[in-house]
């Protein structure tokens, strides 16, 4: 399965090494596997495929994990930029692409 | 504290439980459940695609039975009754105004306060005796699982990012294996969303065509009939040419199209698409006019592309706002230009024809 990346060195994620405790909490909610964990220490392996969504340092409990977290959709940019409420922005459902399921979905939120 | 309603279509009878007859539902999927999931991926009328939130029975589950949380889109939910059947379990489901996991935990609906909500309203520490809930792992960005158990005592364990990999989730001693936890984005997903993609630009093309066949009446040379004849039909199928590259082709090709920018992709199939339909109008290229012509459709198609493959970062996969921030700084000036100098051009050529 190919593995899609978008831009490189962009994203805001850092981990503290000095507050990680190691728990793994990341390894977990992370959809990208951007971390990895060798012998306890945990560090980021894999930058460039955050997507920022923010669940790493939402579930540390450490405090250990920073992100400016959004949703990357250009229609929302647009839509903070013209100043409209409701910033309406697509993002694909916890989709499952099962072939008797019905594909995913995505709402327009 | 209501229970949720027993007159929802998927339910099949109720349960006693230590919080009252809690509604059990089917493990499967009628017609009219794939109905709706059709129109809501159309667009019609999904706003009201919802399902009561609450505790619900899947099976014959008992007070030891796991308790699976999502969200009250219906979709989520009808997913996660049908990969779960055969076995016992508790749903509890959030209220997320009917949107997906993965777009309400985005938006904190999902999220730490709603789910200690509705444990507490479910009154699901008396209908189960272990201290457990499984939720979906693209609830991540919502909850906080440390918060959780401060709040109501249960501990939140990340179940796989796909519903369909619960049961193996389960058989595996509730253990994800690395490929459960990574979130793809293949061709079926990509398959799914061009409808999303393509519907809400219907409008756009159709206000763009309608101001293009106009001006080719008016600024023309000949009369205005036949001065549409001449030259604003051709704008159909050019503009078409870029809703389709922009829409349809952009996701479906999407890992195969050249650049990691989203508009980079556009703008490479939009040029492809421009090529073939300014090539395949015979003779096209005869006079200054029709080259000129031909020129502005070299502008014109990969600049709506581009914008429209822009617009495909929100509904994939893995795009950060950071990155996208970063494409928009130089893609939407180079659509808006292009688009203009496409605009231009293809005035200039009605005047020179
Ligand atoms: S969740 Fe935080 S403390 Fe735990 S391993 Fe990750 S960075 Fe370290
Ligand atoms: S923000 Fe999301 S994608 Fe990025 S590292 Fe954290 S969990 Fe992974």
């Amino acid at each position: 399965m190919e593995r899609l990346i978008y831009l490189k060195d962009v994203v805001s994620l850092d981990l503290d090494a000095e507050k990680c405790v190691g728990c793994g909490m990341c390894l977990l909610v992370c959809p990208h596997e951007v971390f990895y964990k060798n012998n306890g220490s945990v560090g980021i392996q894999n930058r460039d495929a955050c997507m920022e969504c923010g669940a790493c340092a939402k579930n540390c409990a450490a405090e250990a994990i920073s992100v400016n977290s959004g949703v990357g959709c250009a229609a929302a940019v647009i839509n903070a930029a013209l100043g409209r409420q409701n910033a309406s922005c697509c993002c694909i459902d916890d989709s499952q692409d099962s072939p008797s399921a019905q594909p995913g979905g995505s709402t327009c939120c | 504290m209501s229970l949720p309603s027993l007159e929802q279509p998927f339910v099949v009878g109720s349960i006693p439980s230590g919080a009252g007859n809690l509604p059990r539902v089917s493990d499967s999927m009628t017609w009219a459940d794939r109905l709706g999931a059709y129109k809501a991926r159309w667009g019609i009328g999904r706003m009201h695609y919802t399902v009561d939130p609450g505790l619900y029975a899947l099976g014959e589950p008992d007070a030891e039975a796991p308790v699976l949380v999502t969200a009250n889109y219906k979709m989520s939910f009808d997913l996660l009754r049908v990969a779960f059947s055969g076995r016992d379990a508790w749903i509890l489901v959030l209220d997320t105004a009917g949107i997906n996991v993965w777009c309400a935990a985005g938006k904190g609906t999902f999220g730490t306060e709603e789910l200690a909500r509705r444990v507490e309203s479910s009154e699901l520490a008396k209908v189960v005796t272990h201290r457990k809930l499984i939720l979906p792992q693209l609830a991540g960005p919502g909850v906080e699982a440390h918060r959780v158990k401060k709040l109501t005592g249960f501990e939140v364990i990340y179940g796989p990012i796909r519903a369909l990999d619960l049961p193996a989730f389960q058989d595996n001693g509730w253990k994800a294996t690395p490929k459960m936890r990574l979130k793809a984005f293949p061709v079926r997903e990509r398959l799914a969303l061009i409808p999303m993609e393509l519907v809400p630009a219907l409008k756009g093309t159709a206000v763009v065509l309608f101001v293009l066949v106009l001006l080719s009446g008016l600024l023309g040379p000949g009369g205005f009939w036949k001065n549409i004849l001449d030259h604003g039909l051709f704008t159909i199928p050019a503009i078409l040419a870029a809703l389709l590259t922009g829409t349809v082709l952009t996701p479906l090709l999407l890992p195969w199209l050249p650049g990691r920018a989203f508009s980079t992709k556009g703008l490479v199939i939009g040029l492809i698409g421009a090529a073939i339909i300014v090539i395949s109008r015979e003779g096209s290229l005869a006079s200054w006019a029709g080259r000129l012509e031909g020129l502005a459709w070299f502008f014109l198609i990969p600049a709506i592309t581009a914008y429209l493959a822009m617009n495909f970062t929100g509904s994939s996969t893995y795009t950060s706002l950071s990155g996208v921030r970063k494409e928009m700084r130089w893609a939407v000036p180079v659509e808006i230009g292009a688009g203009l100098a496409g605009l231009g051009l293809w005035v200039s050529s009605l005047f020179l024809a």
